[in-house]
């Protein structure tokens, strides 16, 4: 049965008006007051820049201090000399050159795209969760990730297979794994709950622990311990082809989830409103949860397991500089990977000659903001 | 095509399980109707009848399980979301924020669909910001540009997702209980506003509301469900009488005649 329509008889209808019409002509390229600091591109310029550079002098800064101190001098030197590939022979046989170059410039670099991964899924995990204490290692993705990397490891599939090595894909597959289970807990009550979140991810990294123990109490000892070493969180030397890789991964990764940035600032609305503003949703999800095991695989199967790195950075850079994801991504970047080039350069000067997992230092730096964020941002995170 | 149709549906049923249980647990069931362009509905109900679920349908979050809905004379289901958010905004019932976004960020958001850039990459152009600006000041929000959403009054912040709305330069507007959670004063300045868009700029305005006495001053037309099935629909004086009220509600209320307007008014008995 159709309704009827009654009622007040079809008058002609007001046409449409488009808004700018009312549009009072100020200077038309001058944002006007009550928009000025949201962001444009060349406010996003001066941030990132600035980020740059700022992370360009950590780098160099970390690359002087070690058990031998090199003078800076001697490292901008050898990077033009290594740069302009003149001397490469001579290079080699030069002490200085040769701990720089292949003992401390990779690992230093290493520090820098563990963290700023790390932060930057913490970004991601974060939107998409729209809860602001996400982060890969809290919620349980990397311990799946270490699973997976675990198996492969005891297996014998750490045997690379051509260039490819089995291990980052373990890890890979064990981080999405682990992120589907969490994705599937935490939408399966009604609405958005922040406890379900953290009380599954707790559970979630007590069980893939509890496997992993198992793994290493099964394998030989000298496995085990090595293994045991790494699962704290180390940045041990890579080599430049490791390094490699790993940037293959991370780039791949990375391009995937930036593409997301405006998406992931709308489904900070909920997901609902997101799709109401057009957002195609379900493949925003699935390209985030792409990204964001493709980078903690990559990372975890490099350099373990290092908390609260994808916690910290994230909201430190939106309190200071912006919540908008075009701008947060890359600054969480690049402030991630200052922040654990720094962290690991303690770890490993601090006691030197020995040093300690760097993941020591993100856990006791990050430990206690995770607290205080739990206790002081209740209402805020409608926990109350 | 009929020219002045904003939505036309065909026997829709929705539920939110899937499988065998879905057509036992529907939400919405054989529902058909016509939405007028250029009006002002009022979707009411006692809860659980469907209305926010109606509401979604429309602004395609959900797709029905059956039957068809047609949007200014395209079918929904043809459209894309992109396509969908330039024709039709959507103010939920709450916005929650937990990221320190500030209102002037979260008004510029509504831009998002007229943007198709790298997937979904932009730059907000002067238009973006003109029109933005435009917004926040007819909902009155533009002082409160740089205040973060999360520390600004519920009314401050339901005219700002109004704003928002607006940005998106729809054609139709769908609030769902866009008064629900706001005292008299700013109940009156919301119920004002949705008047003064459909008046001055011809938006299409669909509200869910709970209150009957709102929906009767301050839309064209009712549409009642009751268990996800169309109740009755048709102008306030037609719909709102005591005898329909009583069937869908199961309360008898008081219909008398607003003394300004002369249109229904809804008291409880004592």
């Amino acid at each position: 049965m159709k309704p009827t329509l009654d009622g007040p008889s079809l008058s002609p209808l007001p046409t449409v008006l488009p808004l700018e019409h009312s549009i009072s002509t100020k200077s038309p390229l001058n944002v006007a007051s009550s928009l000025r600091g949201t962001l444009t591109l060349s406010r996003w310029w001066l941030w990132v820049s600035a980020a740059c550079v700022l992370t360009v002098l950590v780098f160099v800064g970390c690359l002087g201090l070690g058990t031998q101190a090199i003078t800076y001098s001697t490292i901008i030197a050898v990077i033009m000399e290594a740069v302009a590939g003149s001397s490469i022979e001579q290079g080699l046989n030069d002490p200085t050159s040769v701990i720089l170059l292949h003992v401390r410039m990779p690992r230093v670099l290493l520090a820098f795209f563990v963290g700023g991964s790390l932060a930057m899924v913490g970004v991601a995990l974060q939107a998409l969760l729209r809860n602001p204490l996400a982060d890969p290692f809290v919620i349980g993705i990397s311990s799946g990730a270490a699973l997976g990397a675990a198996i492969a490891l005891l297996f014998g599939l750490g045997i690379s297979v051509g260039s490819l090595s089995a291990l980052p894909i373990c890890a890979f597959a064990g981080a999405l794994i682990s992120l589907t289970i969490m994705y599937r807990i935490s939408s399966a009550q009604f609405g958005f709950s922040v406890y379900t979140l953290l009380l599954a991810g707790v559970v979630l990294n007590a069980i893939f622990s509890a496997f992993i123990m198992f793994l290493t109490s099964i394998a030989d000892p000298n496995r085990a311990f090595g293994m045991y070493a790494w699962l704290m969180g180390t940045l041990t030397g890579p080599d430049w082809p490791t390094l490699g890789i790993l940037v293959l991964y991370l780039g791949a990764g990375l391009v995937i989830l930036g593409m997301q940035a405006q998406s992931l600032n709308l489904l900070t609305l909920g997901e609902e409103t997101a799709r109401s503003l057009g957002v195609e949703v379900e493949r925003v999800k699935k390209m985030v949860f792409l990204a964001a095991a493709l980078l903690t695989g990559a990372v975890v199967s490099f350099s373990g397991i290092i908390g609260f790195v994808g916690l910290i950075i994230p909201h430190a850079v939106r309190l200071v500089v912006s919540a908008d994801h075009r701008l947060l991504l890359p600054v969480a970047g690049l402030v991630g990977g200052m922040f654990l080039m720094l962290a690991d350069t303690v770890a490993r000067t601090a006691l030197s000659p020995s040093e300690f997992p760097v993941g020591v230092i993100t856990a006791l730096v990050g430990g206690p903001i995770f607290l205080w964020l739990l206790t002081t941002r209740q209402t805020q995170l409608g926990m109350k | 095509m009929i020219p002045n149709v904003a939505y036309s549906l065909d026997h829709i049923s929705f539920s939110y399980s899937k499988g065998k249980n879905a057509a036992s647990e529907a939400v919405l069931k054989e529902l058909s109707c016509l939405i007028l362009s250029g009006r002002v509905l009022g979707i009411l109900g006692p809860n659980g009848s469907g209305k926010s679920t109606l509401l979604k349908l429309l602004a395609r979050v959900f797709r029905p399980q059956q039957g068809t809905i047609e949007l200014l004379g395209e079918p929904l289901s043809g459209l894309s979301q992109l396509d969908v958010a330039k024709r039709v905004a959507l103010v939920p019932q709450e916005t929650l924020q937990v990221f320190p976004f500030t209102i002037a960020e979260m008004v510029l958001m509504g831009r998002s669909p007229h943007h198709q850039g790298w997937g979904g990459w932009h730059w907000e152009d002067s238009q973006d910001w003109a029109v933005a600006q435009n917004a926040m000041e007819e909902l009155d929000v533009a002082h409160l540009g740089h205040r973060l959403v999360t520390e600004v009054s519920g009314g401050e912040r339901q005219r700002a997702v109004i704003a928002r709305a607006l940005v998106q330069e729809p054609k139709i507007l769908l609030l769902d209980e866009p008064t629900a959670f706001l005292d008299l004063h700013h109940q009156l300045d919301i119920a004002r506003i949705i008047k003064r868009l459909n008046r001055e700029r011809g938006l299409t305005v669909v509200l869910v509301s709970h209150d009957l006495n709102l929906a009767s001053q301050y839309c064209d037309q009712v549409l009642l469900l009751n268990h996800g099935r169309l109740a009755a629909m048709g102008s306030p004086q037609s719909v709102i009488k005591p005898n329909v009220i009583e069937e869908v509600y199961g309360c008898s209320v008081l219909v008398d005649r607003h003394p300004q307007s002369g249109l229904p008014r809804v008291s409880l008995p004592v």
